[in-house]
C-alpha cells in the first residue's frame, strides 16, 4: 500500500504520467487505484489526473463527480489530507462540490493546448509551500473547459479567504486577457477550498517535471508534487 | 391524475451572467451575419429529453425537478435550469 493514490476513472488519461512523476521522480510510494477500487481512506494523499472522465458527458467531470471514490475522497479532505485535482481532477473536484464554482467551455470555444505562465498567489496550501507568492511557474494547459466560473461577489469572498492559488499572466508577471487561455475570471487557474487542503488547476504540473519535457528545461511543475511531499514528510522531504 | 408516460424537458443554460461565448458566436456569425437583424440575441444551451412514467404531469416534473438537482444535472455556480412537460 503506497502513501499517494492517483485515482483512475474511465477516460483519464494523465494517469500513467501523473504516476510516473510521483513515483519516479518525486519519490512518493503512489498507487494508481480505480475509482471503484478505493472504498476506504487508507492513503495520505489523493490526486485525481486530468483526462476526460465518461467522455466529459453532461459536463467535464459532473459523472465522475458521482463515484463512490468521491465520497472517500471527502472524507479525507474534511480530515485535512492534501487532494490535488489536475484538470479533470479539478472539474471532478468541482463538480463534487469540493471545490467552489464551474469549469466553462473555453471562451475561444477551441481546445487549447500550450504552455502558461502561473503567478503563485498563496503559499498556504500543501502544494506550494516549496515556492514563493508571486512566483513564475511555466506549466502547460492543454483543455477544451477550463473557464473558472464563480459570480463576482463570490470572486471576492474567494479572494479575501485566499483561495485564489494560480493566475495566468505575462512575462511581467500582469494577470492581462492575453495571458488569459480559455476566459476564466479574473484570469484564475487554479483555487484551494476554505481549509487550503484541496487544490484544483487546469494546468498540468505532470508535464512539466522533468528537464526533457520543457521548452527550457526547466521543471516547474515539479515545485507542486514536492511540496506535497514536504507536507507528508516535513522540510527534509 | 393521468398515470402514464410523460415527456419531460430539461433545458440548462448558463446563468445571465455568466457568458455564452457558443451563443454569441451564433449570433455574431450566423445569424447577424445572415441578415436576421430582427434577432436581439442567441443563448446556446443543452437539451435533455426523458420520458417518465409517472401519475399525472405534475408528478412527472416534479421528478424530473428533483433529479436535476439531487445528481447535479446542472451546475447551480454557472447555469440556471427550466423543466417543462411536453407530451
Amino acid at each position: 500500500m503506497g502513501e499517494v493514490a492517483v485515482i483512475q476513472y474511465p477516460g483519464s488519461n494523465c494517469d500513467l504520467d501523473t504516476l510516473e512523476i510521483l513515483r519516479d521522480v518525486v519519490k512518493a510510494r503512489t498507487d494508481l487505484v480505480w475509482h471503484k477500487d478505493l472504498a476506504h481512506d487508507n492513503y495520505e494523499a489523493y490526486v485525481l489526473p486530468g483526462g476526460f472522465s465518461y467522455g466529459d458527458y453532461l459536463r467535464a467531470g459532473a459523472i465522475a463527480a458521482t463515484s463512490p471514490s468521491l465520497r472517500v475522497v471527502k472524507e479525507a479532505a474534511e480530515g485535512g489530507k492534501p487532494v490535488l485535482g489536475i484538470c479533470n481532477g479539478f472539474q471532478i473536484l468541482v463538480e463534487a462540490g469540493l471545490l467552489p464554482g464551474a469549469v466553462l467551455r473555453n471562451s475561444t470555444l477551441r481546445f487549447v493546448c500550450t504552455w502558461t505562465r502561473l503567478r503563485v498567489e498563496t503559499t498556504r496550501t500543501p502544494f506550494t509551500n516549496r515556492v514563493e507568492r508571486g512566483q513564475l511557474l511555466e506549466i502547460p494547459i492543454a483543455h477544451n473547459e477550463g473557464r473558472y466560473y464563480l459570480d463576482n461577489d463570490q470572486i471576492s469572498e474567494l479572494e479575501r479567504s485566499q483561495q485564489i492559488v494560480f493566475r495566468y499572466v505575462n512575462e511581467k508577471k500582469e494577470a492581462t486577457e492575453d495571458a488569459n487561455p480559455n476566459g476564466s475570471i479574473d484570469n484564475i487557474a487554479g483555487i484551494c477550498n476554505q481549509k487550503g487542503n484541496v487544490m484544483g488547476l487546469m494546468p498540468h504540473p505532470e508535464r512539466a517535471s522533468l528537464p526533457v519535457l520543457s521548452l527550457d528545461n526547466q521543471t516547474d511543475g515539479r515545485v507542486i508534487f514536492d511540496s506535497m511531499m514536504r507536507m507528508l514528510h516535513g522540510p527534509g522531504a | 391524475m393521468t398515470p402514464g408516460s410523460y415527456v419531460v424537458e430539461v433545458i440548462v443554460e448558463n446563468k445571465p451572467l455568466a457568458r455564452d461565448p457558443e451563443g454569441e458566436t451564433i449570433y455574431q456569425n450566423l445569424i447577424l451575419k445572415g441578415g436576421y437583424n430582427q434577432v436581439t440575441s442567441v443563448r446556446a444551451g443543452k437539451l435533455l429529453r426523458m420520458n417518465v412514467e409517472a401519475n399525472s404531469p405534475e408528478d412527472a416534473r416534479a421528478i424530473v425537478r428533483k433529479l436535476s438537482d439531487d445528481l447535479r444535472i446542472y451546475n447551480p455556480a454557472a447555469h440556471t435550469i427550466q423543466v417543462r412537460v411536453v407530451g
